[in-house]
């Protein structure tokens, strides 16, 4: 975890470009939209995140955020169309991969950069053996041989500690559990070591005992391969746990971006503050629970300023006319905080109220 | 709630629901039976919210579907107002069910898309037609709109027309129609973002004092349950292995299940990462066609001997605790049962 101080410019707040050679990964104002029969639905709408080696960034939002969106255009796994890139850069290692050859990209997902997702058991295929499945990964990137791409696979779910390996390598996906399934999922993801793995709400269908296996796992693994992993959820209890940084989303925006500790202990965006309060907590027993008035908005009809000002209790005039750019967050000698932004006009109330 | 009168409106006892799996085409034999609720007992209060919590296949949804006489059990008996709602049919059933109804998970599927809001939440009122007079049917959906947060107008709009939190209150609406003592949510909220899973609740809470209605809550998360209910129940493999108040079964608790599934819900608080205990399980949950003999949660549990595989350990004060005053003292199925006092915000 290491961050230029003094960033001023938005797209920069959390931006390592201090340490050589830039980060590993980072996002630069992103946009994609998506044709809908009711008008384009901007999805996204000028991201910019990073991601170092061997550190964890939460992108923390609800459904419709964007979050999701913004990592298959990284992935390049977007559905396009509808969908589109309107704008932005996806650096990874300096390059861009958005005006990469199709052959180059197809070449990197996989051995460089990898993806985790949500349902394991709609994300295999159901009619070909785990073991055939994690071996293509050999067969494909490295050319490796049936019997040798076999032997691979075994180790793979060895590794994701699945018990049995050698006698379970033939089977189908429906006779593993959920928790298990998942797992294959994550082996399949580090079959080739990769440099960065995005996790798409990776533990969301699970139970909670199987989840803190999962995520055990997956924190053992990161830290073993130095790396980088971009996690995308909407659960605050599992962000505290494992992310390093955060960046949370609203209507294709990140509004806030903080280190861990920092952003629980004082929040300086509303939203971000308004969903910390909405937590069931142990002293708020029986009383009512903060709620975050209204809906997210549709995509379609993003308010105007700030998308958040119809459900805030801050918002005044300003709001529904400006949009907030990420301002670098000061702390109480007015020296920027490393890592925070919020886009928020009244940020500063927002933190000390 | 606590002052309420301690009066149970709902007893189950000795509650069985064995699906039975079988073999064959022609001549089906039974092969063996998936023991989804195996032998639980328990009672509702009137006024009380009691929460059921427990892992994906530990039984909670078929024990709701019991309660509503959705599935009739293997064996035991379901009390309602001292009456075995299990042995009635026809018209005394239909009297009994309308003071039990169920709000569900899932807020897309469980509302019919063809139908207009004022259509589904009125159909209650076209089977128990002495619930509300024809003429007075559309005054009281709107009344019902209104008590749920949704704006009245809304009465003839289609269900995809509104966004899950909104839906869910249409389902809560719904549920609340016949004016029940009895609301049976199956995971109510786990579908909701989480911005709006505060907003449902506190509407839940609200039309519980409102009505005196006994809720019994069916949801995985510990947090969501501790906050609203008054006593929680822990399921694993078709068993209550705990049952409590919240502050017996969250901050005393003396199974060693309810202990590693506390300490496995992640707290929404970065400075106590590394510092809390945690008990990461092993393995999976066995399956429910042949659980473990003796006590089911032995094959995953670090304390178990010798005297788990072969006794089955009863849900009551567990030895040793008898004399104890005070919060540790409540029914725990271990014959092992320890207390331990946790660092956790759930």
């Amino acid at each position: 975890m290491s961050h230029d101080t003094g960033a001023t410019d938005a797209a920069e707040v959390g931006a390592d470009d201090a340490g050589g050679g830039g980060p590993l990964l980072a996002v630069r104002d992103l946009a994609v939209e998506f044709r809908t029969r009711e008008g384009t639905a901007r999805a996204v709408n000028g991201v910019s995140y990073c991601v170092d080696s061997g550190e964890t960034l939460a992108v923390l939002g609800e459904s419709g955020s964007g979050k999701s969106v913004t990592a298959q255009a990284i992935m390049g796994i977007l559905d396009t169309p509808p969908g589109r890139v309107a704008a932005g850069r996806v650096l990874f290692r300096g390059r861009d991969l958005l005006t990469a050859p199709e052959e180059e990209r197809r070449r990197l997902r996989g051995e460089r950069m990898a993806m985790i997702f949500q349902d394991a058991l709609s994300s295999l295929n159901p009619v070909l053996s785990v073991g055939y499945q994690l071996g293509e990964m050999f067969r494909v990137h490295r050319g490796a041989s049936r019997r040798e791409a076999r032997e691979r696979a075994v180790d793979l779910m060895e590794r994701v500690r699945i018990p049995a390996a050698r006698e379970r390598v033939n089977d189908y996906p429906h006779q593993f559990s959920g928790g298990m399934r998942q797992r294959i999922m994550i082996a399949m993801a580090l079959a080739l070591e990769p440099d960065l793995i995005i996790a798409d709400e990776p533990t969301t269908a699970l139970d909670v005992t199987v989840q803190a296996q999962v995520m055990e796992l997956l924190a053992e693994l990161q830290r073993e391969f130095h790396m980088g992993l971009i996690l995308i959820t909407h659960d605050l209890g599992v962000v505290a746990d494992v992310a390093d940084r955060i960046a949370v989303m609203y209507a294709g925006r990140i509004v806030e971006t903080a280190p861990v500790k920092e952003l629980y202990a004082a929040p300086a965006h509303p939203y971000t503050k308004g969903l910390l309060e909405s937590i069931p907590r142990l002293d708020h027993k029986g009383k009512e629970l903060y709620a975050i008035q209204g809906l997210p908005p549709s995509l379609t009809a993003l308010p105007s300023g700030c998308s958040f000002h119809p459900r805030c209790p801050l918002a005044t005039e300003r709001c529904t006319t400006e949009r907030p750019p990420l301002h670098p967050v000061l702390d109480a000698s007015e020296a920027p905080v490393a890592g925070r932004g919020s886009a928020c006009h009244y940020w500063k109330e927002t933190l000390h109220g | 709630m606590a002052e309420t009168a301690r009066e149970p409106i709902l007893e189950v006892r000795h509650l069985v629901k064995h699906f039975p799996l079988t073999r064959g085409v022609l001549f089906k034999r039974q092969v063996g039976a998936v023991k989804a609720v195996d032998d639980i007992s328990f009672e509702l209060f009137r006024g009380e919210t009691l929460g059921i919590v427990g892992e994906s296949g530990c039984g909670k949804s078929t024990v709701a579907k019991l309660l509503m006489n959705l599935e009739q059990p293997t064996s035991g008996e379901i009390l309602y107002k001292g009456e075995d709602i299990t042995k009635l049919s026809g018209r005394a059933l239909k009297a009994v069910r309308r003071n039990i109804q169920m709000v569900f998970q899932d807020p897309y599927t469980s509302l019919n898309p063809r139908m207009t809001v004022g259509d589904i939440i009125g159909e209650p009122f076209e089977i128990h037609p002495e619930a509300a007079p024809k003429g007075d049917r559309r005054a009281k959906v709107r009344e019902l709109l209104d008590v749920v947060g949704l704006n009245p107008e809304y009465i003839n709009r289609y269900p995809h027309q509104f966004s899950g939190g909104q839906r869910q209150r249409i389902g809560i609406a719904r549920g609340l129609a016949l004016n029940p003592e009895i609301i049976i949510c199956d995971e109510p909220v786990s579908a909701l973002d989480v911005s709006v899973q505060a907003q449902v609740i506190n509407l839940m809470e609200r039309l519980q004092d409102e009505f005196g209605l006994s809720y019994m809550m069916i949801a995985h998360d510990l947090s969501v349950v501790r906050h609203i209910s008054d006593r929680v129940g822990v399921m694993y493999l078709g068993k209550i292995v705990e049952i409590g108040t919240d502050r017996e079964i969250y901050e005393h608790p003396t199974h060693p299940y309810t202990q590693a599934l506390l300490s496995a819900v992640p707290v929404p608080d970065p400075e106590l990462r590394g510092r809390r205990e945690r008990i990461i399980l092993h393995g999976d949950v066995p399956s429910p066609t042949n659980p473990p003999s003796g006590c089911h949660f032995r094959t995953r549990c670090w304390k178990a001997r010798e005297r788990c595989a072969v006794e089955e350990p009863p849900l009551a004060v567990p030895e040793g605790f008898e004399e104890v005053e005070g919060p540790a003292r409540h029914p725990s199925a271990c014959h092992f049962a320890e207390e331990k006092t946790r660092v956790s915000g759930a």
